[in-house]
């Protein structure tokens, strides 16, 4: 692309005295190699984990200096991708799952297949080794294992009278709608369901579990049948009872844990990290009374549903020290980092699991996790995912809406998967 | 007016303008109310309006200089604003001041060169920035505030451009007749005796351009990332990221908007010639 | 005194920095756009291909397009109108005596000295659904029974930027016509006065004259800005819910970068400068009939 566009006359007018500004600024004669991280300042880890983690490297590694950046989980693809035909951008990057398709076709992120050891090949879930997969290559280490659990407010069942948590989708309904009548609070279930791919994973969750689809075997949409059109509807139907909160249209998962946090709202599909900042003094007002399971499932379908919601960390093909950015990424990744940051993220290493440093004082997380873990439902794999998921957030939303109803929304969304045009 | 007032005229004058000081000023002094509150109070309903206890440690909290803090990252963002801002000023007074004399002593002749740059610059950025960031691409350039700076260049240095222009008209072109005479050269004429008379007008027009370099956001936000960030897209990634703590959105909203707000100030008297010419931001 | 080719020689030269300025960064990239409309060139590289109108015809037949065209249209109409009222009023007012009268003056560059960015993310702020500052007051003065979610539903989420971006620019409305209004001389006004003419007679005959160029001037510049808009929807909602306050701008970022599809975004743009281009010429038109005013 580059030599299609360039033009002689601006790189000799505008790049010389750039090159020039630039060269003084940041040659600071550090014999030192810097690599530039972008990571999200949304979920899993905090920044402060990031910066520790980051820290104790350093540490361990003189020489060897980290920038950091965060962004919106909302900026992370483009920022990348942007920063991609920047040449000199990141040299590590945070990516979701449903990206490497595109960033290996766009040859955005290093192929490190032959890069992992045995050692890493054996010890890491197979669940969580998805996350960095596209045709069998393999495009950084997983990092973050992640996905959304039915979060309840244990205080709040009690008062109901309820004495277990939901096991199917209806059930759920009925509970909150118990939790209503007796008026413990206005609206029991909070969602995040703004315009945004946080939307997709909660329906992607009920997906899984109404057994729909997204793609079929010929890689057609196949969302705007059954399953699929069920999981929405099932969306549509706890807004027009009431059951879940209105707002949750325009919630991130920021607000989700805002408003279960502040303890008005008895039901809560979020990430991991919700559970122990719930159970943070500091970040809320209902400590002690978190409960965790796995989102549920739906009779004769299924026992519980997850969504992958996994990301990973990458070398992007721009970087020019891909062995320092391998090096952070295996210190990062590693089961002793990742054991002694347990708290807001569950570790990718099988062994973890037993480890008590991991498991003590989040024992129903860690068994929440071990069932919801090994049912993670894939988003679609496609170089066009962006496109694909920016049609679905539209049909979505046009069902809570109203504007259109579940089936006609889909399938409007079936019919224009190209992205909008 | 000469005018005298009925009572019931006043109280209708005195009401309207009571409405408006308040409709200005409430979204405001919440913003600085924000800053300064506990997040508790903040987030209780019936909201409280007045925080209970100053709060004042977020304001430590943004200027702090622990690295890779988010401190250290506002401190940089306000640092790459002021050097893009004052680059692009800069230059589009050295590119503007030539070219508004020379258009205002044409006589006319050359207003319509002036008409088609204002309205050049005045088309919409999205059909501008592809091949922009193709070429910054493709120079390396990209996450430059270097870069940034020379693209604020193409917005800025019209507008000024256009302020200076009237303003030279009202120099007399007579003094500068009287100096040729006396045998200085164009650069001498313009450096001793027209730019010293126009002085003010620099000054108004530099500032109103600093004003728009610091406010714009579309090419900042593709063409800036990590260490180049200017504030407008540090302020945007800060609300829309993990931050349940409003009152440091709100802190870096009232430290972003000091300069230009004492700016403003300052341009009270000259603002409308600023306006007209296209100093809109937003 | 030189004359002729001289002149004209040097004229040109002292404008060659600024015309070379804008023909590097804006002249060569409008070029650019237009060559790459026609072609399916991606963001980040790949085979290009020439298309010729595919592009086109694609963005013209397609019903989300003249839908965030429609949402762009509600958005100048009604922000601009908007801005027009209340910043003439303002001034109006403005231009009566009365106590605190250049405090307030003072009080109107405010808004307008604000970065449009902490003006959106303030905005959003006071609009929050749970915690936020307009639902506290609207509920408190009995006005709304319950929070309401005005960034969250179709119906209320692009007036609620509007307001956000009236009470930003009515200022700049206000500043212009306060300028014109105490241009008009008093003795106009008092002889006015004497002849005994009414409130409404007085303000069409004496003051409507002096105003109505540089409101209109004003007003022009409003909706070429207002057109463009950008950075409030992308702090306030991104485009949502339900694509309610999707803007052209957002839909060729999102095409562009979004889906790097850099070839369809282009030729999005392209529809976008022609729009613009009627306007700007209507505003360059109104500037040299009138001459310049300050």
């Amino acid at each position: 692309m580059s030599n299609t566009y360039r033009s002689r006359l601006m790189q000799a007018i505008v790049g010389g005295a750039i090159l020039a500004g630039a060269q003084s600024l940041s040659f600071g004669a550090l014999a030192d190699t810097t690599l530039n991280a972008l990571f999200m300042a949304q979920a899993a880890y905090s920044e402060d984990n990031v910066r520790a983690m980051t820290a104790d490297f350093e540490a361990a590694n003189p020489g060897v200096k980290i920038n950091l950046e965060f962004v919106p989980y909302e900026g992370l693809h483009d920022k990348t991708t942007l920063a991609q035909g920047a040449g000199s951008g990141y040299d590590v990057v945070l990516f979701d799952v449903i990206w490497p398709a595109e960033f290996a076709e766009n040859k955005v992120l290093v192929d490190v297949t032959d890069k992992i050891t045995p050692e890493m090949k054996e010890g890491v879930l197979p669940g969580a080794w998805t996350t960095v997969e596209y045709q069998n290559k393999r495009y950084g280490m997983p990092w973050i294992l992640d996905t959304k659990y039915l979060f309840y407010n244990t205080e709040i069942l009690e008062k109901a009278g309820i004495a277990a948590p939901p096991k199917t989708w209806a059930e759920l309904l009925e509970q909150a709608a118990i939790i209503k009548e007796k008026k413990l609070v206005e609206f029991p279930i909070v969602w995040s369901w703004a315009q945004a791919e946080a939307a997709i994973c909660d329906y992607t969750t009920l997906v899984a579990a109404f057994g729909g689809q997204f793609l079929d075997a010929d890689g057609k949409p196949a969302f705007q049948t059954g399953g699929g059109v069920d999981a929405l509807s099932y969306m549509t139907e706890s807004l027009d009872k009431g059951l879940s909160n209105p707002n949750s249209k325009e919630y991130l998962e920021e607000d989700v844990r805002r408003v279960f946090s502040s303890g008005e709202a008895a039901f809560a599909l979020n990430w991991t990290y919700m559970y122990n900042m719930a159970n943070d003094p500091k970040e809320s007002k209902i400590v002690g009374k978190v409960g965790v399971v796995p989102a549920p499932g739906v009779d004769g379908k299924s026992e519980a549903s997850a969504v992958n919601g996994s990301m990973g960390l990458g070398i992007t093909s721009t970087s020019k020290n891909p062995d320092e950015a391998w090096k952070y990424i295996t210190f990062m990744t590693s089961q002793p980092v990742q054991e002694k940051f347990a708290k807001l993220s569950l570790p990718i290493w099988a062994a973890s699991y037993a480890a008590p440093a991991v498991t003590t004082g989040q024992e129903a997380l860690v068994a929440a996790a071990k069932t919801s873990l090994g049912l993670m439902f894939p988003r679609p794999t496609t170089p066009t995912y962006q496109q694909l998921s920016t049609t679905l957030q539209q049909a979505i939303h046009a069902a809570l809406l109203k504007t259109s109803s579940p089936a006609d929304a889909l399938k409007t969304a079936a019919d224009s998967a190209g992205g909008g045009l | 007016m000469m005018e005298r007032r009925s009572l019931p005229f006043s109280i209708f004058l005195y009401a309207n303008a009571i409405v408006l000081g308040i409709f200005i000023v409430a979204p405001l002094l919440w913003l600085v109310i924000m800053s300064i509150s506990d997040t508790n109070d903040l987030t209780t309903v019936p909201l409280r309006w007045l925080p209970q206890t100053l709060d004042l440690h977020r304001y430590g909290e943004l200027t702090s200089t622990v690295a890779n803090s988010v401190g250290a990252a506002f401190l940089q963002a306000m640092r790459n604003s002021l050097l893009v801002a004052g680059m692009a000023t800069i230059a589009a007074l050295a590119v503007a001041i030539p070219a508004a004399w020379s258009v205002s002593r044409a006589d006319g002749k050359l207003d319509v060169s002036l008409y088609g740059i204002i309205a050049t610059y005045m088309l919409p950025p999205v059909a501008l920035v592809v091949p922009i960031y193709f070429a910054l691409s493709a120079l390396g350039a990209l996450n430059s505030v270097f870069s940034l700076a020379i693209v604020y260049l193409s917005i800025l240095a019209p507008f000024t451009t256009w302020l200076l222009k009237s303003n030279f008209d009202h120099v007399p072109v007579e003094i500068e007749k009287a100096a040729m005479i006396d045998g200085a050269r164009l650069d001498q004429i313009l450096r001793r005796v027209t730019l010293p008379l126009a002085a003010p007008a620099l000054t108004t027009a530099g500032l109103f351009a600093f004003l728009l370099a610091w406010d714009e956001f579309f090419y900042a936000l593709l063409f800036t990332a990590k260490d180049s960030k200017t504030l407008p897209v540090f302020i945007a990634d800060l609300a829309g990221g993990r931050v349940a703590d409003y009152g440091l959105i709100a802190t870096a909203g009232v430290l972003a908007s000091l300069p230009p707000v004492l700016i403003g100030f300052f341009l009270q008297k000259s603002l409308v010639s600023g306006l007209t010419a296209g100093g809109v931001k937003g | 005194m030189m004359t002729g080719r001289w002149m004209t020689l040097r004229s040109w030269l002292l404008l060659a920095p600024l015309l070379a300025v804008m023909t590097f960064i804006i002249g060569w990239p409008l070029a650019k756009t237009i060559g790459v409309s026609f072609t399916d060139a991606k963001l980040l590289g790949g085979a290009v291909n020439w298309v010729g109108v595919d592009n086109f015809s694609r963005v013209l037949t397609s019903a989300a397009f003249y839908s965030v065209v429609w949402t762009t249209i509600k958005f100048v109409l009604v922000s601009v109108s908007a801005e027009f009222v209340i910043g003439l009023a303002a001034a109006l007012l403005l231009d009566q005596q009365f106590v605190g009268r250049n405090l307030l003056r003072a009080l109107m560059i405010l808004p307008w000295a604000l970065p449009t960015v902490v003006n959106a993310t303030m905005w959003r702020l006071i609009y929050n659904p749970d915690f936020g500052a307009f639902n506290a007051m609207l509920t408190q003065l009995g006005l709304i029974d319950a929070y309401r979610s005005w960034l969250g539903e179709p119906s209320s989420a692009l007036y609620a930027i509007c307001l956000a971006d009236v009470w930003k620019n009515f200022p700049l409305v206000t500043l212009i016509a306060l300028a014109a209004l105490q241009s008009v001389p008093r003795e106009l006004r008092a002889a006015a006065v004497m002849d005994g003419a009414g409130p409404w007679s007085r303000f069409r005959a004496v003051v409507l004259p002096f105003l109505i160029g540089p409101l209109t001037v004003a007003i022009v510049l409003r909706i070429i800005e207002a057109f463009k808009v950008f950075d409030i929807i992308w702090v306030m909602t991104r485009g949502g819910p339900a694509n309610s306050t999707k803007t052209v701008s957002m839909l060729v970022y999102e095409q562009a970068f979004a889906f790097q599809k850099a070839g369809l975004g282009g030729s999005v743009a392209l529809v976008m400068v022609l729009v613009s281009s009627l306007l700007i010429a209507g505003y360059v038109g109104l500037l040299r009939r009138q001459g310049e005013f300050r």
